[in-house]
């Protein structure tokens, strides 16, 4: 039966897709057309895709089908259908970051990130819906509409890339890829249930990531399980010439690091972490310490002082930064234009039109922020507090190897329950922050449920390229998840 | 720590930031930025003059790349997606001359 089919396809892994299409098992145009059928069946009840690319997935997938016929490899994700949040470029494909500001605008080139996933056999199956410009944690303020969370559709995914962690949820695609400014991978992906890694700044190129906040802003993969996010890393990460913030080396591969255990690591708990977080939120933290521990792990407590400024620091610089990158959007040269008698009326009316309410309270923070009498009084602080998060941290990796949080304070929320109260949303990124402004890679791992037994996930935090230590930890909180009945199972 | 943001201030950035906000707009967010503002007062309590302002994660070096020519984008497809083109080039309004 062909429900059956593609739910067990949905069900696959990438790893375990990509290496029956490179062997001739299955063909790319079957995983396709059963994920295609898995969108048919639920995708309009969760808005998880501005548009799905049939066409050129069809194109794409033959494609590799065609190389395996002729005896070629295609590559390490073969045949595997990956949805892109619509924040990256993709040439000649609308790009809209979900604003009425760039509806039907095409790229004239790709993201890197696009082009690697292609070079390495991976169908584009469609671009998927964010908070506008990647602004907000819960996906409602898309010009668009909302995406609504597969687990439970009266409530949210999550933010801002919760198109692209429900897309993974619901079965759509078995992998995708977020951005990540203050947890808009972290966040989402925890709401829906599945993994979601912001790599160290610097490790995946953001030539063709629409800018949000250019210090903060890095690319980074949702995947059902751990194995699948580090083979995606292994594809995305490495040193663009087109990014001048790109780290250049060659990075370690994750998918030989995860096999080796967590013995003698160290397993940093926070003393001082701010509170607020759901009873049922910590109760899975502690057993996520436990897990840890009786795999070998030694847990030791550590002190972050300045993580209590993180949510202030952030919501300064972020939206300075944004104020500054999307000053762009002004109708000339790409997306929406409102005609008017002269240039400034003109740009005035085109980003009244063009920005939704959170778009443009976020530049008029950050513009404010950075004006004459204000930017030493915010900005400038900001900055400071941003170093004393950043020298915290580096204090305790002088004691921990990692250090786990919860990766956000509740499960996921009703939609429209936070939508009235900006600074009551901002909260939901407490515990994301902090990695964001210290250009540190963490990551969410799907641990048990919360209230109404929606998924909990646990954040692994690491420093700056400790993917490898930070993959294996993951790999270990989901192998306990799993024997505790309390991963993903009876999904 | 400044004065508490008003209407005045906020209409001044607003017209900074070229955002056209309605005087409703203005009082909305007025309201909003000041709750934002109270609540990130929290860092006034720490010591910072002696901190370096972090711009950036990762200590970066400015190089130079070797001068070799690469494709750019390709001006036709460019020009297809922008809102008014002549010559070959992005047309605009006028920008000054109109004033009375």
């Amino acid at each position: 039966m062909s429900t059956a089919d593609s739910s067990s396809f949905a069900m696959s892994s990438a790893t375990q897709i990509a290496a029956q299409i490179r062997s001739g098992q299955m063909t790319a145009s079957a995983v396709l057309e059963n994920h295609l059928a898995a969108i048919t069946a639920r995708e309009s009840e969760i808005h998880a895709f501005n548009l799905v690319t049939i066409d050129q997935a069809r194109a794409q997938a033959a494609a590799v089908d065609a190389m395996v016929a002729a005896g070629q490899d295609p590559g390490p994700l073969a045949g595997v259908p990956v949805a892109i949040k619509d924040n990256m470029c993709t040439r000649g494909v609308p790009t809209t970051c979900s604003s009425r500001m760039l509806e039907g605008w095409r790229p004239p080139y790709d993201a890197t990130v696009v082009t690697k996933l292609a070079a390495a056999g991976a169908v584009m199956i469609g671009k998927t819906n964010l908070d506008e410009f990647a602004m907000g944690s819960s996906t409602e303020n898309s010009a668009f509409g909302p995406t609504r969370n597969p687990r439970d559709t009266s409530r949210v995914p999550g933010g801002s890339s919760g198109g692209s962690a429900a897309a993974v949820a619901a079965g759509f695609a078995p992998i995708s890829l977020g951005s990540d400014t203050g947890g808009s991978i972290r966040q989402p992906a925890a709401l829906c249930g599945v993994v979601g890694v912001k790599p160290t700044y610097g490790m995946v190129s953001r030539l063709g990531l629409v800018a949000f906040a250019s210090s903060l802003d890095q690319i980074g993969p949702f995947a059902n399980d751990v194995a699948d996010a580090a083979l995606v890393m292994d594809v995305i990460a490495g040193h663009d010439p087109g990014d001048s913030t790109s780290i250049p080396m060659e990075h370690p591969s994750l998918t030989a690091a995860i096999a080796q255990g967590v013995e003698g690591l160290r397993i940093g708990r926070i003393t001082d972490l701010p509170g607020g977080a759901d009873p049922e939120v910590e109760a899975r933290l502690e057993e996520a310490f436990a897990a840890l521990a009786a795999a070998g792990a030694q847990i030791v407590d550590v002190q972050v002082p300045a993580l209590t400024y993180g949510l202030t620091a952030y919501y300064l610089i972020a939206p300075a930064e944004a104020s500054s990158n999307l000053a762009r959007y002004d109708g000339v040269r790409y997306g929406m234009r409102v005609p008017a008698s002269d240039t400034n009326s003109m740009y005035m009316a085109t980003r009244h039109e063009g920005f939704g309410p959170e778009v443009k309270r976020r530049i008029m923070l950050g513009t404010y922020a950075l004006s004459a009498g204000y930017f030493d009084a915010y900005y400038g602080k900001a900055l400071k507090v941003r170093r004393l998060i950043a020298d915290d941290f580096d204090r305790a990796y002088q004691q921990v190897d990692v250090m786990l949080t919860p990766t956000a304070p509740s499960v996921a929320f009703a939609l429209g329950a936070k939508t009235d109260d900006p600074l009551a949303m901002y909260l939901c990124d407490t515990y994301t922050i902090p990695s964001n402004l210290a250009g540190h890679p963490a990551m969410s791992v799907p641990f048990g449920t919360g209230a109404d037994d929606l998924p909990v996930g646990v954040q692994i935090m690491a420093a700056t390229l400790n993917e490898p230590v930070m993959f294996r930890v993951a790999a270990a909180l989901e192998a306990a998840a799993g024997s505790n009945g309390n991963g993903r199972g009876g999904q | 720590m400044p004065e508490r943001i008003d209407v005045h201030v906020v209409a001044k950035v607003s017209r900074l930031a070229r955002l056209d906000l309605t005087p409703s707009e203005i009082e909305v967010t007025t309201e909003q930025l000041a709750k934002m503002l109270d609540h990130f007062a929290d860092i006034d309590a720490v010591d910072l003059d002696a901190v370096v302002p972090m711009t950036q994660p990762y200590p970066l070096i400015n190089v130079l790349r070797e001068d070799v020519e690469q494709p750019c984008l390709d001006r036709d497809e460019v020009l297809a997606v922008a809102p008014d083109v002549e010559d070959h080039r992005f047309r605009v309004p006028p920008i000054i001359g109109l004033e009375d």
